[in-house]
C-alpha cells in the first residue's frame, strides 16, 4: 500500500495523506516540478491537466487547465508560497476563469507538501488546509466531480485496504 | 465554526449508489448544473438535447443516491442539489482524499516508469497500473 496514512481533522477542516514511495526525494521533486511530468498525475485520466506556467520558485506561479470528457475546461492556478528543493513546497491552489485570471469568490486551498528521505526511498506527507466548510464544499462539488471517475477505479483498491 | 458530524460516514451501498451515480458524465454535470441553481427537468432535456423521460432517468438515479432532490414548482419540476448530502466536513473530506489517493497512484506509476527497460518516459497506459 502506497498511501500509509490519512488524517482528517474535521474541525480544522485539513487533510493528511502520507504515503512512501520507492524513489529518491529528489526524483520524487520532479514529479513536482517538471509540468510534463505533474501533467501525468495531477489530474484524472478523463480530465487531463495541461500546465501552461510552471514555476515551483518562491512567489512562483503556476498555471493549468484540465479537460474534461467533453471538452469543458476547467482552469486553476498555484501561488508558490515557500519551496525549500527537493524537501518541502508551500503554495495556494485556486481556481481560475476561462481566461486563467484567478477568480476571488472560488475559495484557495492551502497545500503543503514534504519530502523526507526513508530507508526504502521517500515519504510524501500532503496537507490540504481548507479556508471554510463551504470552501471545502465548493472544492469537492467541482473536484469530486472531475475525480470521481478515477476514484471509481480506485474504490475497491481503497476498500480492501480498510 | 460548527461542523456538521451528525451523519454517520457513508456505508457500502452508499458508497456504491454515491460512485454509480456519479459515474456518468452527464449525470455529473447535472449534479454541477444544480448545485448552482436548481433547474427544471424541461429545461436540463433542453441543455443535454435529451428526452424528458432520459433526464427523469438519471435525475431518478441521482436522488436515489441523494445527491439532488425534485421539488414541484407549479407546473414544473425542478432538480436541485442536495447540499445536506455532500455537507458534512467528513464527506467531503472523503471525497477529497479519493482525488489524492488517485493521485499518489498515479505518481507510483510514473516513478515505476523509471525503471523500465527501454525508455523510462514512455508512457503506459495508466489505467492499468497497478495498485500497490
Amino acid at each position: 500500500m502506497t498511501v500509509v496514512s490519512t488524517t482528517k481533522d474535521t474541525e480544522a477542516l485539513r487533510l493528511v495523506i502520507v504515503s512512501e514511495l520507492a524513489a529518491a526525494p529528489e526524483r520524487v521533486w520532479q514529479v513536482w516540478a517538471d509540468p510534463r511530468q505533474l501533467e501525468r498525475w495531477w489530474g484524472p485520466p478523463e480530465w487531463p491537466a495541461t500546465f501552461v506556467d510552471h514555476d515551483l520558485r518562491p512567489g512562483g506561479r503556476t498555471s493549468y487547465y484540465m479537460t474534461g470528457p467533453d471538452g469543458t475546461k476547467a482552469h486553476g492556478w498555484w501561488h508558490v508560497t515557500a519551496t525549500d528543493e527537493p524537501h518541502s513546497l508551500a503554495f495556494d491552489d485556486g481556481f481560475a476563469d476561462d481566461a486563467g485570471e484567478p477568480t476571488d469568490d472560488m475559495p484557495v486551498t492551502r497545500g503543503h507538501v514534504t519530502l523526507e528521505a526513508i530507508p526504502t526511498g521517500t515519504r510524501m506527507t500532503i496537507t490540504s488546509q481548507f479556508p471554510t466548510l463551504e470552501a471545502l464544499e465548493q472544492l469537492v462539488g467541482m473536484g469530486m466531480l472531475e475525480g470521481m471517475t478515477l476514484a471509481l477505479g480506485q474504490i475497491d483498491a481503497i476498500l480492501a485496504d480498510g | 465554526m460548527v461542523v456538521e458530524m451528525d451523519r454517520a460516514p457513508l456505508d457500502q451501498d452508499e458508497v456504491d449508489r454515491l460512485f454509480g451515480a456519479l459515474a456518468d458524465a452527464t449525470r455529473r454535470d447535472i449534479v454541477a448544473q444544480v448545485l448552482r441553481e436548481a433547474q427544471s427537468v424541461s429545461a436540463l432535456a433542453r441543455r443535454y438535447d435529451m428526452s424528458f423521460a432520459a433526464v427523469q432517468k438519471h435525475v431518478a438515479v441521482l436522488e436515489r443516491a441523494a445527491l439532488v432532490h425534485k421539488q414541484r414548482r407549479g407546473r414544473e419540476q425542478m432538480v436541485g442539489g442536495d447540499v445536506e448530502t455532500i455537507r458534512a466536513a467528513t464527506r467531503l473530506l472523503d471525497a477529497y482524499e479519493s482525488i489524492w489517493r488517485g493521485r499518489v497512484d498515479r505518481i507510483v506509476d510514473l516513478l515505476a516508469q523509471d525503471a523500465g527497460p527501454d525508455d523510462p518516459r514512455d508512457p503506459q497506459d495508466e489505467q492499468t497500473g497497478s495498485h500497490r
